[in-house]
């Protein structure tokens, strides 16, 4: 009897520790302080009311300048796993000033996969962005809504409304639900809330920020819809010859169904586009899998891998770090809007305060975190 | 339809992890406890809507 209660006990002190980790990863608050740009914060329920009051019912930062011209949604979150895009997203929402046009930015465009990770993939609950004021800490997340949040997949997902099959667990990736289906799943209602958003606020240009592993052929690049071809050629071009690093474009299948830049454009009048940075954590082929390997992008398994051809982009000993990966986001996000501007004077959009590639790593991305100790608590959105 | 289903998997859940602890009652060898005890665990996760 006395062998039996300790191994309950020793039982019951593993679930304990392990239901503690999974919950403070859940319920960990992320702190934005929004910036002088941000005139008002709504959210995606605002837009599509069952969303409301759900996990999903992300804060859409409203950045307004004094004179009107078009509007541009950066979504970050769409994949939380791949960070750098919710942290470009984060500089854009706390630092960013609209002296033309508008900006809207979602941090957390599927909230509930910012809240798990990868199940048996052993990934990090968090991770710590270094800043002058001791650091901003964020959850890691996953590719996929969480199983608590929407449940069960079902043994086929045909995506809605075109009806292509597409992998099960799909049902749960807000890369592959869009348009998405007012009487759906969690994440398909809140790609339709997304898409609504877009329609009425009269989006020009909707930009979805990613990170892909280096063995995926789509990275370091712009997908571009047709509608938004030109321009991102444009971008690519000036970003190779001013920006300091080199960047693609790819045309958005007209044949793979559900991700943003095909059915944003396809569905409303806006120019979808993604972008992809690298980002060694993804790979197959990496090693340890720590908050270390996501921060700085190095994984000697990965660099073997490059030398032996196996993938799409390079790599080195110095890998990819977080500061890098952003701050292509950045840049490649300006030259996007300078040029739009340049072309479409009644439809610009001009923003100042957002640092580029080279002032991102120079600096480092915690130096565009604002400290939230030094607002006032109702000041404070939390994601 | 899912909330159905959702409600059979936790009912099919909870199911498993009684029969777990009755089997974990019913053993003599220490080795086979501390296995019930490990494979319990993510059912009372699930349960508590933990993970």
């Amino acid at each position: 009897m006395i062998r039996k209660t300790a191994i309950a006990a020793l039982g019951a002190a593993l679930a304990i520790a392990a239901g503690l980790s999974f919950y403070r990863s859940r319920h960990l608050a992320e702190p934005v302080v929004p910036g002088p740009g941000v005139s008002r914060v709504v959210t995606l329920g605002d837009y599509f009311a069952p969303v409301k009051g759900t996990v999903n019912d992300a804060h859409v930062y409203v950045l307004e300048g004094k004179v009107s011209g078009g509007t541009v949604l950066l979504l970050g979150g769409t994949h939380p796993e791949e960070p750098a895009g919710r942290l470009t997203a984060w500089i854009f929402a706390e630092n960013a000033i609209l002296d033309r046009g508008r900006i809207l930015v979602v941090l957390s465009a599927n909230r509930s996969a910012s809240r798990v990770t990868r199940l048996g993939g052993a990934y990090p609950p968090d991770f710590t962005i270094p800043t002058a004021w001791g650091g901003q800490k964020f959850r890691m997340g996953d590719r996929w809504s969480d199983p608590l949040d929407q449940w069960p997949d079902p043994e086929v997902y045909l995506h809605y409304p075109t009806r292509q099959e597409l992998a099960y667990v799909d049902i749960r990736n807000l890369n592959r639900t869009f348009p998405g289906r007012p009487n759906g799943t969690l994440t398909e209602r809140t790609c339709y809330a997304i898409t609504e958003l877009i329609r009425r606020e009269k989006v020009d240009i909707a930009i979805d920020l990613h990170e892909a592993e280096l063995q995926y052929p789509v990275i370091s690049t712009i997908v571009a819809h047709e509608k938004g071809a030109d321009l991102a050629a444009a971008a690519s071009m000036f970003i190779s010859s001013l920006e300091g690093f080199a960047i693609g474009v790819e045309n958005s299948p007209k044949a793979l169904r559900g991700l943003s830049h095909r059915e944003i454009g396809d569905a409303t009048d806006a120019i979808s586009l993604l972008l992809e940075a690298p980002e060694p954590f993804l790979d197959a082929t990496r090693g340890r899998t720590d908050r270390k390997l996501l921060l700085t992008g190095q994984d000697e398994f990965v660099v073997r891998a490059g030398k032996r051809g196996l993938l799409f982009e390079k790599i080195d000993e110095k890998g990819w770090p977080i500061d890098v990966r952003v701050g292509r986001h950045t840049s490649t996000i300006l030259q996007i809007l300078e040029i739009w501007s340049g072309d479409h004077p009644e439809r610009a959009v001009a923003v100042s305060g957002v640092p580029r590639y080279t002032e991102v790593i120079e600096k480092g991305t915690g130096a565009f975190l604002r400290d939230p100790k030094t607002v006032p608590p109702g000041k404070l959105y939390y994601e | 339809m899912n909330t159905i289903v959702t409600i059979l998997y936790y009912l099919l859940t909870a199911y498993v992890a009684v029969l777990l602890v009755w089997n974990f009652l019913k053993r003599k060898s220490w080795q086979e406890e501390a296995l019930y005890v490990i494979v319990l665990i993510p059912f009372l996760l699930r349960l508590l809507r933990l993970k």
